[in-house]
């Protein structure tokens, strides 16, 4: 069996069946970190129990055990997510000690599934960017082209995808942070509805926005590692008692009937030649596949980077005060010299912990919020957020998936970007106004650049119809003509 | 804990010549704590056993990705309150977070509300210096409590246990004008949440917490001056010395010329003075927003209705009752609604002797004063309310003479046993039989003949040694009326 190559649902059967073991498919991906992750970089810690934990799925298995749907499937879990007894970082050098005691819902569920945590992935820290430039543990590197970026901020779980490290991943969103890195690594990536996936246990950066997803090689598999991780938890009050649908089991290639909506602010003058050649190429597909292309018009996603750089930075400044070096995480060295003050003992830990992106967005959102400013930056940009999303309401009352670019430009050059925050913040232009309306949104991939790198484009549904999107998914998935190109890595 | 059952006598004010021409605004804040099994955001005990850092969890020592889930006992809890202080519930509230930093707040942030509280435009009133007054209640909020810090010179220890209790924060209208009607609303205060059950009211422990607004304007004026708030005041006479320190203080400073603060101030018992703590000015811009982590509160008219069929009959109109159904005074009265459970207990004893005034009587004197002889609560007298209204109709059957009673109270107290079993066993019934007591009657004149003559000589005080003596011989259990009725008759010349 080419595990490498295998997809998740193909894994879980040989592993159900005792094809193989969940022991071996294990040291089958730890051998290829071992390998190929020092060119990529796209894992901060390898799970040193993945055997074990592999070894004692068999034992159940041995017995007669149904372990689950994701049965002996090594998922790799970026590294927001906290583990209990295995490093959590965020990314971030002020968490480069934290050791979690407890685990993320989404991890437990993974492994109420059957799956085993093969490591934790490279991200923008604290999730904040969007090149995996900004983490403290070093860029991931582009497994199609190791000179260019992954994208971000789930960049190591993306390029473990595309590299096959892994058959599986998990990513979070809050901008566009799965959607964008899987489409400039050619992969699948889903961020759920708003309210579908718990998000306690993940290190939050825009609490309203956040949201956790998988990312796969197939839409199938994305769909079955949804399936694991969804539903409402008492944990989080955010999540919803929305069912579960079977979505891997329901899924339909046929699109007779399908309203496809093309939002005519996502196809402006500066998107570049080769993504909307690739995004036309998907149209054509969709349409084959018998779906009525609409056009439709969701004017305010003008806005959407705006409104997502107040109301993100503004929770983050929030969300991040808890990194004071009181009870967890970096504290600056006072052996020698105490800190004269409390002033002086936060200012040095959070200084000394924290990278430049993060202290600029705590700065941003710090002032957003402020007495004075807090009516003209964040109230506004909620009340345009809630406008933003009545919009969307609109559109797909003539439309059932909404069909765009992921981004203006396939993957860039490391470094090209980093010292225009501007620039960068501009890559999230597609991706935002999803989170900002609480919609589901998947990255498909859907073709390449002519120098090589993948391109994807976005789906985007109402709130809770993550089977449409899976279907328009799968229908691309087998309609599209992609060239069996793979990374040189692999 | 006596000072609690005795209603606050208030206290003549020194009024000097200087003070005449001011007059004093003071406001109330209370911070509630909610006597919820679990935290307010979180499942850990609000236990204040164990020890340090012993109630803990992610949620509510702020670990990264924890998320807080609203505690629905907390919820209900801070309704009744607010519906038994007369407030408007809101329909839709918002939980904010308030930001600042200090090490026992783990969070960086203090979830409360802030533009939208749960309840708001109540009032509350009690009885001051014999009449009604009412303070308005501005507002009442929900928010977690923080942790405690200790200070150990070179270093600082936290135990993040409190961290997470809920507190309902109420804020009265600044409709109070001296520091001896503050502690009375303050008073009423506990009182109101010790019915509800809400909390024990235990300023000592913290879990009834007292800030105190005061400034003072010159008598006419309109215009409200500086505002001065008094931290950590943990007994209802600090709050009133306090108040009354600070008065002079602000007084003293307008006369002065100096200028007055808008500060926070602590008081220090002491020394029974306040000190600056910090300038409210710098105070912190908290950089309120809502809490994303959670809903807001959608509070439908069901549960509001429930719980308002659930509020217990407040202090002030049970005292009312008392005095319209059972006449009592309303000093009686007063006493008598400091506790629910006296209260109930009081209420028991009426109905069962259908006496409330001597209900009244023995439950005031005799039982109060055992219970606080040793320190028990009215729950816990070995007294059960029926037998002690049982003994009371003994009484008014003429089963046994009211000194008779005393004994068999004692005998209750001490062996928790009912009065009639009592009374059987000790042969305590009292004499009614007219030739018992006569026979008594005679063997004293007889044997007393001196006392008889120089009683006859015009002695009348005599007329208690005999009453002593004839009671003594029927070792106390004649009829006191009969005994009197027959020693005059007898005594005649």
């Amino acid at each position: 069996m080419d595990l490498t190559r295998s997809s998740i649902i193909q894994i879980r059967d040989a592993v159900r069946a005792k094809r193989v073991s969940a022991a071996e498919v294990a040291s089958h991906f730890l051998s290829r970190v071992d390998k190929l992750d020092k060119k990529l970089n796209a894992f901060i810690t390898v799970n040193p129990r993945v055997i074990e934990d592999a070894k004692e799925l068999d034992a159940r298995i041995a017995k007669g055990e149904d372990v689950g749907p994701m049965a002996g499937v090594p998922v790799a879990v970026k590294d927001l997510l906290c583990t209990e007894g295995l490093r959590t970082t965020a990314g971030s050098k002020i968490l480069d000690n934290f050791i979690p005691p407890y685990t993320a819902t989404v991890v437990n569920k993974l492994k109420d599934a059957g799956a085993v945590v093969l490591g934790k992935t490279n991200l923008d820290e604290f999730a904040m960017g969007s090149s995996n430039e900004t983490s403290a543990y070093g860029t991931v590197k582009n497994p199609w082209n190791l000179e260019y970026v992954p994208g971000g901020s789930s960049g190591g779980s993306a390029a473990a995808i595309a590299a096959r490290l892994a058959p599986g991943a998990i990513g979070t969103d809050t901008g566009g942070s799965i959607r964008q890195p899987a489409a400039l690594c050619g992969v699948y990536g889903i961020k759920p509805t708003y309210g579908r996936v718990s998000r306690y246990g993940i290190i939050a950066y825009a609490s309203s926005l956040d949201q956790a997803g998988p990312m796969a090689n197939s839409a199938g598999d994305c769909a079955v590692m949804l399936e694991a991780i969804a539903g409402k938890c008492r944990f989080d009050s955010t999540t919803t008692s929305v069912g579960v649908p079977k979505w891997s089991q329901e899924v339909r290639q046929d699109l007779k009937g399908y309203r496809v909506g093309l939002p005519k602010e996502y196809f402006v003058e500066k998107l570049d030649p080769d993504v909307a050649l690739v995004t036309q190429t998907a149209i054509d597909a969709v349409k084959k596949r018998g779906a009525e292309i609409v056009e439709i018009s969701v004017p305010l996603v003008k806005y959407a980077v705006s409104v997502y750089y107040l109301i993100a930075t503004s929770e983050a400044s929030s969300n991040l005060a808890r990194y004071d070096g009181v009870r967890f995480g970096h504290r600056a060295d006072f052996s020698g010299t105490p800190a004269k003050d409390l002033e002086e003992f936060y200012s040095l830990n959070r200084a000394q912990g924290f990278g430049v992106e993060v202290k600029r967005r705590i700065m941003l959102g710090t002032y957003a919020l402020s007495s004075g400013y807090y009516d003209a930056y964040y109230q506004k940009a909620c009340q345009v957020r809630r406008l933003l999303r009545d919009e969307f309401l609109r559109a797909f009352e003539s439309c059932d998936v909404l069909l765009s670019p992921v981004t203006t430009s396939p993957a860039f050059k490391i470094g090209e970007r980093i010292s225009d925050p501007l620039e960068m913040y501009l890559n999230d232009v597609f991706t935002t106004s999803t989170n900002l309306a609480g919609l589901p949104g998947m990255s498909v991939p859907a073709g390449f650049s002519t120098g090589g790198m993948p391109i994807g484009v976005q789906l985007t549904a109402r709130h809770f119809d993550e089977q449409r999107i899976f279907d328009v998914a799968s229908a691309l998935e087998n309609t599209l003509v992609i060239e069996e190109r793979a990374p040189d890595v692999i | 804990m006596s000072s609690n059952r005795t209603p606050h006598q208030t206290q003549e004010q020194p009024v000097t010549e200087k003070m005449s021409g001011y007059e004093a605004v003071i406001g109330l804040e209370i911070h509630v704590q909610l006597q919820t099994k679990s935290k307010m955001f979180c499942s850990n005990s609000t236990s204040f056993d164990g020890y340090d850092n012993e109630h803990i969890c992610p949620v509510c020592t702020a670990m990264p990705g924890a998320l807080p889930v609203l505690n629905e006992r907390a919820l209900e809890f801070s309704i009744k309150t607010g519906l038994a202080l007369g407030c408007e519930i809101r329909k839709h509230s918002v939980f904010a977070r308030k930001q600042y930093f200090y090490p026992d707040l783990p969070k960086g942030y203090q979830i409360s509300q802030f533009d939208l509280p749960l309840c708001e435009k109540g009032h509350v009133e009690f009885l001051f210096n014999g009449e009604r007054k009412r303070v308005g209640i501005t507002r009442a909020h929900m928010e977690e409590d923080a942790g405690k810090s200790t200070h150990h010179g070179e270093y600082s220890l936290i135990n993040l246990n409190r961290a997470g209790i809920p507190l309902l924060e109420i804020v009265s209208e600044p409709d109070m004008r001296s520091a001896a009607e503050a502690a009375e609303f303050a008073r009423t205060m506990r009182k109101i949440v010790r019915y509800l059950e809400v909390c024990d009211g235990n300023l000592e422990e913290g879990s009834l917490r007292c800030d105190c607004n005061v400034s003072v304007r010159k008598k006419g004026e309109e215009k409200l001056g500086t505002k001065v708030e008094i931290k950590n005041i943990n007994s209802f006479r600090f709050i009133e010395k306090a108040i009354e320190y600070e008065i002079h203080r602000q007084i003293d400073c307008v006369e002065s010329g100096e200028k007055i603060y808008q500060e926070t101030r602590l008081y220090d018992p002491d020394k029974n003075r306040t000190i600056a703590m910090r300038l409210k000015e710098e105070a912190h811009d908290y950089r309120y927003f809502p809490d994303p982590d959670l809903l807001a509160v959608d509070v439908d008219d069901a549960l509001v209705n429930k719980i308002k069929g659930s509020l217990p009959e407040l202090p002030l109109a049970r005292a009312e009752r008392f005095v319209n159904t059972y006449k009592l005074p309303e000093y009686d009265a007063a006493v008598l609604t400091q506790e629910r459970e006296l209260a109930d207990f009081f209420e028991e004893v009426a109905k069962v002797s259908k006496n409330p005034k001597g209900a009244s009587n023995w439950v005031m004197t005799d039982l109060l004063r055992e219970l606080n002889d040793s320190k028990k609560e009215v729950e816990q007298s070995p007294i059960p309310a029926g037998y002690l209204g049982r003994m009371i109709a003994l009484i008014d059957k003429g089963t046994i003479s009211g000194k008779i009673a005393k004994t068999v109270f004692a005998e209750m107290w001490s062996s928790g046993r009912d009065p009639e079993a009592i009374v059987q066993e000790k042969g305590l019934t009292q004499i009614t039989d007219t030739s018992e007591i006569e026979k008594i009657v005679d063997d004293v004149i007889a044997a007393n003949r001196a006392e008889v003559d120089a009683y006859l000589g015009g002695k009348e005080k005599l007329f208690g040694f005999f009453v002593g003596q004839a009671m003594k011989a029927s070792r106390g259990q004649a009829s006191p009326e009969m005994l009197n009725d027959l020693l005059k008759k007898k005594l005649k010349p």
